[in-house]
């Protein structure tokens, strides 16, 4: 399939969903993420996080495109990003948690990022050519993003008493959304079906698991607790995230025509 | 001034005009971004490989592609496609010569170690994988104590 135009209407909404949790979850921790240019703990974090967050923003641009062009019902990228309540946003739990300090930051990079990457290699064969093509490129861009946060990730946890108390702390709070990333999706047969994810979530969640418990035995860290609530994963968004929604919509509401 | 032969090899040849705004002691031809070219009797179309997906220079690049190609009197359209993926080896050698003496040392493989672009000592440190832009990391030289930045492979 090389065109939206050529989808099966089931596969078109299934594959609308995937865009819209996918575009979501990278401008959220990419807008959160943000937050920290100006404030990071040392010069070259900030510098880092603000290169992490605008390649995060940018991938979730091009994400919202391909939506843009899936859906065709008139809104571009801007109004996919800009123009919902809080409660349209379809992002996982696990972004759904304010900033917190440094640790709570690197816990939820880390959770998220690995969780990305099992779901890009699951896309990375997919039927879809545009979005194929899409995640080829992502993958480059990510390895980056992986390798800083398995850095920062490993020093917390061999950092001495408080850097590691720290990241236990934020793994507790953390920690049981983080599956949110890999919980299931209402239309996830029609994406097996058309070929668009190589491989059902329950099974890249476990492929996921699998891989952090062995991180996690390294750094002897207590596993990763089951996701609390899986079925309201990506529907039920905190006061956090709609105060970070008041602040990245203000723009938009203030003057709707406003371009770069 | 109007040009009156348009062919793919005239256009490639403007480009190479083109500065990369973010790198721009290279031209958008030596970046290795230009993927196709296709002139028509009724237009000029060239295709872009994006370095980085989100790269804020996208439509800088657009309308600076679009002012040089002016000349050919032409309707020019422009296209951003990851149909290939945009890769650091498809920098030419003078455009990786170009990046040097400017001192920005050529991509190496992650985790890798470029040689320092001044002095060409390998002995050198990793500050930040992540630089003033996208597509370029932060080194210190240990030999000749100079701060230099790499360009990312991808």
């Amino acid at each position: 399939m090389t065109a939206a135009a050529d989808l099966l209407p089931a596969t078109r909404n299934a594959l609308s969903l995937l865009l819209l949790s996918m575009a979501d979850d990278e401008f959220v921790i990419g807008f959160s993420d943000s937050e920290w240019t100006g404030i990071a703990p040392l010069l070259e974090e900030d510098v880092a996080m603000s290169s992490i967050a605008q390649d995060e923003i940018g991938h979730a641009r091009a994400l919202y495109e391909l939506l843009a062009d899936v859906v065709a019902d008139g809104r571009d990228a801007d109004a996919w990003a800009y123009d919902r309540p809080p409660d349209g946003y379809y992002h996982a739990r696990l972004l759904d948690h304010p900033r917190g300090d440094w640790a709570d930051t690197i816990v939820r990079r880390y959770l998220y990022d690995t969780a990305d990457a099992v779901r890009l290699d699951a896309l990375a064969g997919s039927s879809f050519a545009p979005l194929r093509d899409l995640v080829g490129k992502l993958r480059r861009e990510e390895r980056y993003h992986l390798m800083h946060v398995e850095a920062w990730f490993e020093r917390l946890a061999r950092g001495g008493a408080e850097p590691r108390r720290r990241l236990l702390d934020a793994l507790q709070r953390l920690g049981p959304d983080a599956g949110t990333v890999l919980t299931p999706l209402p239309t996830e047969l029609a994406l097996d079906m058309a070929g668009i994810l190589a491989a059902p979530f329950p099974e890249l969640e476990a492929r996921w698991r699998a891989s952090l418990a062995a991180a996690f035995g390294h750094l002897d860290l207590p596993p990763l607790p089951p996701t609390r609530d899986p079925g309201t994963a990506r529907t039920t968004h905190s006061d956090a995230f709609r105060r970070l929604h008041e602040e990245f919509t203000l723009v938009r509401r203030i003057d709707p025509e406003a371009t770069w | 001034m109007i040009e009156t032969r348009v062919d793919e090899r005239t256009v490639r040849a403007a480009l190479a005009d083109v500065p990369d705004p973010e790198l721009p002691v290279a031209s958008v031809v030596d970046i290795g971004i230009v993927h196709r070219v296709e002139v028509t009797n009724e237009a000029i179309r060239v295709e872009l490989l994006p370095t980085f997906v989100g790269c804020p220079a996208l439509d800088v690049i657009r309308s600076a592609v679009h002012d040089r190609l002016a000349v050919f009197d032409r309707p020019v359209e422009v296209a951003f496609t990851f149909a290939v993926p945009w890769s650091s080896d498809r920098i030419s050698p003078a455009g990786l010569d170009r990046l040097r003496s400017a001192g920005i040392a050529p991509p190496v493989g992650p985790g890798g170690s470029p040689a320092c672009p001044w002095c060409g000592s390998a002995d050198v440190a990793l500050d930040n994988l992540f630089g003033a832009t996208q597509c370029r990391s932060l080194h210190f030289c240990r030999s000749c104590r100079q701060p230099f930045e790499g360009l990312k492979a991808i």
